[in-house]
């Protein structure tokens, strides 16, 4: 065997071994969609409410730079779950047009994008930010994938729970990057995500259990049904609503806040009590709160912005 | 004397061909953002950037 035919040999196994079956035929529109461009719109408008509420100076190029991280690292983080996910997202209707499952990108390309962006998002936060910004990015990229993509997410009916503490940093990143360091007030921006997240999810999947079923997913509709679903929903959103509350109790906000989230922490949890009266194969309930669940969350945090952010960048941007 | 095989390599198609370029495009451009990134912060921070208290 020559050295030539040696060496395309060993550039095939070392194709195979990284997923790369043959050339790619992936657009850069492929490569966009790997990093949920959604979800990521969620995370960096949820660090920007922590970055504008936090206090002290930031230049508005460094408060841009940071964004911009907290943006890549979150996708990155969703192109390796992409990678991982790619056996289930193909039986799931929800996800079955994803790139991966598609065969638009193949795995080892995901995988490579995703560690090549989670590497450069954390290298640059931390050169041009701060070190605990940069480390919170790291340890959220780590969560959301190993914790939550490859542990949790297949073993246990918490997978969401647990998981959606992934999903809660950003505003503790954003805190960060202006302070660097932390306090109670972006652990209280953590904690109303936390504990939103799980009726938020938990009412979508009331109503695609089959689908979940199907991936063999063990959501909790589909471990232990539809009944203990909708008591587990109203348990979260009877925590949520006093945490949402809690930024103005405490004095971290003001009136407006105080109104907008009692008012909307009120039909949080009329709908919550909707769904607890309801049974399959109705799912009307669990649609409004799923829906009404994404715009509180956003009114919660617009308001903290508007009230007490915006006029902190203003100053910041004018100082 | 027979001439070894030449070994052609991967022969890519025209949509392959197109689709590794809007990458290497896009590729460059946001290599070209991270120089243009750094040399702003550098000038934001001045000499501070330097500076990596732990």
């Amino acid at each position: 065997m020559s050295l030539i035919s040696e060496g395309a040999d060993f550039r095939g196994r070392l194709a195979a071994a990284a997923g790369l079956v043959e050339p790619s035929s992936a657009s850069v529109g492929d490569y966009l969609a790997l990093m949920k461009p959604r979800v990521m719109s969620l995370v960096v408008f949820t660090a920007l409410v922590g970055l504008a509420v936090a206090p002290g100076h930031l230049h508005p190029l460094t408060g841009f730079t940071a964004l911009l991280c907290i943006a890549v690292g979150a996708g990155a983080a969703g192109s390796l779950n992409m990678w991982y996910d790619a056996d289930i997202d193909a039986v799931m209707t929800r996800t079955a047009r994803r790139p991966v499952p598609m065969g638009r990108v193949q795995p080892g390309e995901a995988l490579a994008f995703g560690l090549t962006l989670a590497s450069f998002a954390v290298v640059v936060l931390g050169l041009l930010v701060n070190a605990l910004a940069a480390a919170l990015l790291a340890f959220t990229i780590f969560f959301y994938v190993v914790i939550y993509t490859m542990w949790l997410k297949r073993s246990t009916p918490q997978n969401i729970v647990i998981g959606g503490a992934a999903g809660a940093f950003p505003p503790t990143i954003g805190w960060a990057a202006v302070t660097g360091s932390l306090s109670l007030e972006p652990v209280l921006l953590f904690l109303i995500i936390f504990f939103w997240t799980p009726p938020h999810f938990w009412a979508l999947a009331l109503y695609r259990t089959e689908d979940y079923a199907r991936a063999g997913i063990p959501m909790l509709p589909v471990v232990a049904g539809d009944v203990s679903t909708r008591r587990h929903i109203m348990l979260y959103t009877l925590v949520l609503v006093p945490l949402g509350i809690a930024p103005w109790a405490l004095g971290y906000a003001g009136v407006l806040y105080g109104v907008v989230a009692s008012v909307t922490g009120a039909i949080m949890l009329a709908l919550a009590g909707q769904v607890l009266q309801e049974r399959r194969p109705a799912e009307r309930a669990c649609r409004h709160l799923f829906a009404f669940s994404i715009l509180y969350l956003f009114l919660l945090f617009a308001t903290l912005l508007v009230e007490r952010g915006w006029g902190g960048l203003l100053a910041r941007l004018t100082a | 004397m027979n001439e070894p095989a030449k070994d052609e390599g991967v022969v890519l198609t025209e949509a392959q061909k197109r689709s590794r370029r809007s990458r290497s495009i896009a590729i460059a451009l946001v290599l070209a953002a991270l120089v243009v990134l750094f040399y702003a912060m550098t000038l934001v921070k001045g000499p501070i950037v330097l500076l990596r208290p732990m």
